[in-house]
């Protein structure tokens, strides 16, 4: 009993000493040991394969700044994100605190309520050194719900080799890629110009846009699809795979694509910087030289791909906000935007980091920054997401012979107005 | 549901014979009483019984009607999200869900072929199931290693399997068009051209529905008594013969049931086409429990009004599939 008894006094001792110089730290003004953050901030990663390992790394990296913050880091695959993300969220059980959101998903989640607004949260830095398009993207009903953190669009990857064998220029027009492919072919039997995915609508907006055409104008509350423009579209993507200028899939489209440009079997594809790193593994891309980025062939009226990228988001229902709030700050700050540039070769979303040298010189940066400032922004609206399945559809009906293009335009716009109630 | 039981346990008991009478409890009013309490025993035991079905499939059950009255969606019912509280939103339509679902072309295209993909598929599975039971029935070496091997694809998980025939079925670097051009045949666009697409997914879905035949057709054939093969040799009956006469009817029991269920499983088939072809190309694949997930799991915001109706349709149209079989059976006397 006695030993108890002096056990805890010395217990008591130790605790008030402790306590003491806690007191002392506060009046030294020293901030950080006040309000500390911690718990832990699970975090959902979208990017692909061959990115996910650097990320992993720069989430993880948080624990630096914080050190009882504990990131838990999950990888999920991008087609799956969104209706993983909505089912937890609607649930209310198992969503992240803070998820790599696609940036058309962030008012679609927004207008559901599922995500926190961060206007004057501690996850908003430097807002003016935001690029305004990337910060278009963020926002729903003028409130914030994500921050930026990468921002792409489309370009034409070429195998330099492959075109210089053939004798023909990286080609300006889809009349000129024709005219590429077809020598190409000619050259050596088996191989195509291009790889058109068959499978994914987002490879055909640059397609749309290239007739002068749109999805939906977000403005004027129209579909605008079903217009020429949108037939000559579907038209444009029939006539490159039947002229045999282009090979497609309706299934598996990405491996099949990134199989066949980094073998050689195709000359030319339609991608992203995302596809930078997968790109340089293949066999043809050994020396990266041989890895050429041209702007996409313009159609008969314009060029232009459409703008895409990554925003963060953080979940409204987190147990720990402030912690995902920071979390959230620090992966798209100005530090790790340039890192994921120097590790991966994607684009920053803030005008400072395309300042610093290690991105200036950055070949896939110097090609893409031009592009993105001119790339189309898509209609930043809550069912922006869901005008893909239509397309997706119809693509198929098109390339499989099943729909005339016309046909196709009219099903896409009729679908569209099913989706859209209140457009014309 | 409580007056049924009580009465099918009364019934059971000898008490009260009458049928028409039985239901009118409310004229009796000491007779729910009484069977409660002569046959509390009985209660008690099958209460657990009747809680967790209410619970697991009776509940999520009303509740689908429920709201396939309604027009709830992702964006009007109510959930609380951390700070925000969305509250109930959506309203009572009546039969405007199913009304859109009947009318539209839509529905009719999945449905034929839907019902051409069951009808194939069960066919198919349960014709080659009867040839390999009838040939793993005899005495024959290996007997035991043939069947680990056809039981093989029953034990492998479906998406595994499903993703292995994706990878042997793709145009550019699949085996099956490796193959082809090996013999000189030009590649075919397995998933990629809408009819081959069909072959594929119902040569996938025979695959994985095979040993489940097997097995149970073997069953079957085991249970017909020698004896009848012996007389009716004895008798001087061809090997045909005796296949038509005494192992097709003794195996009746049997097929009538799985040939039941497997339609039933077949219909509702999601993980094979879905992960197979996602429908697609376009929506040539497209079943309808597939394209009932497409409604609730892709667009947003996420129709539940809709995809109920849609899910309710389809349980009415298993039951009325299920109810005609059994007919059919009972009237060729089948004690099934």
């Amino acid at each position: 009993m006695r030993r108890g008894i002096a056990a805890t006094a010395l217990v008591a001792a130790l605790g008030l000493t402790v306590a003491a110089c806690g007191s002392d730290d506060g009046q030294d003004g020293d901030k950080k040991s006040s309000g500390e953050l911690s718990g832990t901030v699970t975090f959902w990663d979208t990017s692909n394969e061959a990115e996910k390992g650097t990320y992993q790394a720069l989430a993880e990296g948080f624990t630096k700044l914080h050190p009882k913050v504990k990131v838990k880091y999950v990888n999920v695959p991008f087609g799956e994100a969104n209706a993983k993300f909505k089912n937890a969220a609607g649930g209310n059980s198992g969503a992240p605190d803070v998820m790599r959101t696609e940036v058309a998903w962030v008012a679609d989640f927004a207008s559901l309520g599922y995500l926190a607004p961060l206007d004057g949260t501690p996850a908003i830095e430097k807002q003016n050194d935001w690029l305004p398009q990337a910060a278009a993207s963020t926002k729903f009903n003028d409130k914030t719900y994500a921050v930026p953190q990468v921002i792409d669009t489309m370009a034409l990857f070429y195998n330099k080799k492959m075109l210089a064998d053939a004798g023909v220029e990286v080609p300006k027009t889809l009349t000129e890629l024709k005219a590429a492919s077809k020598k190409i072919s000619e050259k050596s039997p088996g191989k195509t110009g291009l790889y058109l995915r068959g499978d994914d609508p987002y490879w055909f907006l640059p397609f749309l846009y290239g007739e002068g055409g749109d999805m939906v104008d977000a403005k004027g509350k129209k579909v605008v699809i079903d217009n020429p423009a949108g037939v000559n579209a579907y038209k444009t993507i029939k006539d490159l795979v039947d002229s045999k200028a282009a090979i497609t899939d309706a299934s598996d489209g990405w491996n099949n694509m990134q199989n066949a440009f980094k073998t050689g079997k195709v000359a030319m594809m339609l991608n992203g910087p995302w596809a930078i790193e997968d790109s340089r593994a293949g066999a043809e891309f050994k020396d990266p030289k041989n890895l050429g980025i041209a702007p996409v062939p313009a159609g008969s009226v314009a060029q232009g791909s459409p703008q895409g990228g990554w925003n963060l988001s953080v979940y409204a229902g987190s147990k720990n906000l402030d912690a995902s709030y920071e979390f959230a700050k620090y992966m798209s700050s100005a530090k790790v935007q340039q890192q994921t540039t120097e590790k991966l070769s994607l684009l920053p979303t803030r005008t400072s980091v395309y300042a610093q040298p290690t991105v200036a010189s950055n070949e896939m940066v110097q090609f893409f920054k031009p592009a993105v400032d001119k790339a189309v922004e898509r209609p930043w609206i809550p069912q922006g997401n869901s005008l893909f399945e239509p397309i997706k559809l119809q693509m198929a009906n098109v390339l499989g012979g099943k729909a005339s293009p016309e046909k196709a335009a009219a099903d896409t716009g009729e679908a569209y107005r099913k989706l859209l109630k209140d457009y014309k | 549901m409580a007056v049924d039981t009580s009465q099918s346990v009364a019934k059971a008991a000898g008490a009260h014979s009458a049928r028409g009478r039985g239901r009118r409890t409310d004229k009796h009013p000491g007779r729910l009483r009484h069977a409660l309490a002569t046959h509390w025993y009985a209660w008690s035991m099958i209460a657990p019984v009747v809680i967790v079905i209410g619970v697991i499939i009776g509940y999520p059950l009303v509740r689908g009607v429920y709201l396939s009255l309604t027009d709830a969606n992702e964006a009007n019912v109510e959930r609380t999200i951390g700070v925000n509280h969305i509250p109930a939103t959506y309203e009572f339509v009546g039969l405007d869900n199913y009304k859109a679902v009947l009318t539209d072309s839509v529905f009719w295209d999945r449905l034929g072929w839907t019902l051409v993909w069951t009808v194939v598929c069960v066919a198919l599975s349960f014709g080659l199931g009867l040839v390999l039971a009838n040939m793993l029935n005899r005495k024959i070496k290996g007997r035991g290693f043939y069947r680990m091997a056809l039981i093989l694809p029953w034990a492998v998980p479906a998406f595994v399997s499903v993703f292995t025939w994706r990878l042997l079925f793709n145009e550019r670097n699949g085996l099956f068009n490796k193959l082809l051009q090996g013999g000189g045949i030009d590649a075919i666009g397995w998933l990629n051209d809408p009819t081959w697409a069909k072959v594929s997914v119902i040569a996938v879905n025979v695959w994985l529905g095979v040993p489940f035949m097997l097995v149970a057709v073997l069953g079957g054939l085991q249970s017909i008594p020698g004896e009848l093969y012996e007389a009716a040799e004895m008798d001087g009956a061809s090997a045909w013969q005796r296949f038509r006469h005494i192992t097709m009817p003794g195996l009746r029991p049997v097929a009538s049931t799985v040939i039941l269920l497997s339609a039933i499983w077949t219909f509702n088939m999601f993980p094979v086409i879905f992960l197979l072809t996602r429908g697609g190309p376009g929506d040539s694949t497209e079943i309808l429990v597939t394209y009932a997930y497409r409604l609730s799991f892709v667009n947003s915001p996420r129709d539940y009004a809709a995809s109920a109706a849609w899910g309710v349709v389809i349980l009415l149209l298993l039951s009325v599939i299920a109810v005609v079989y059994r007919r059919a059976l009972k009237k060729q006397g089948d004690q099934w």
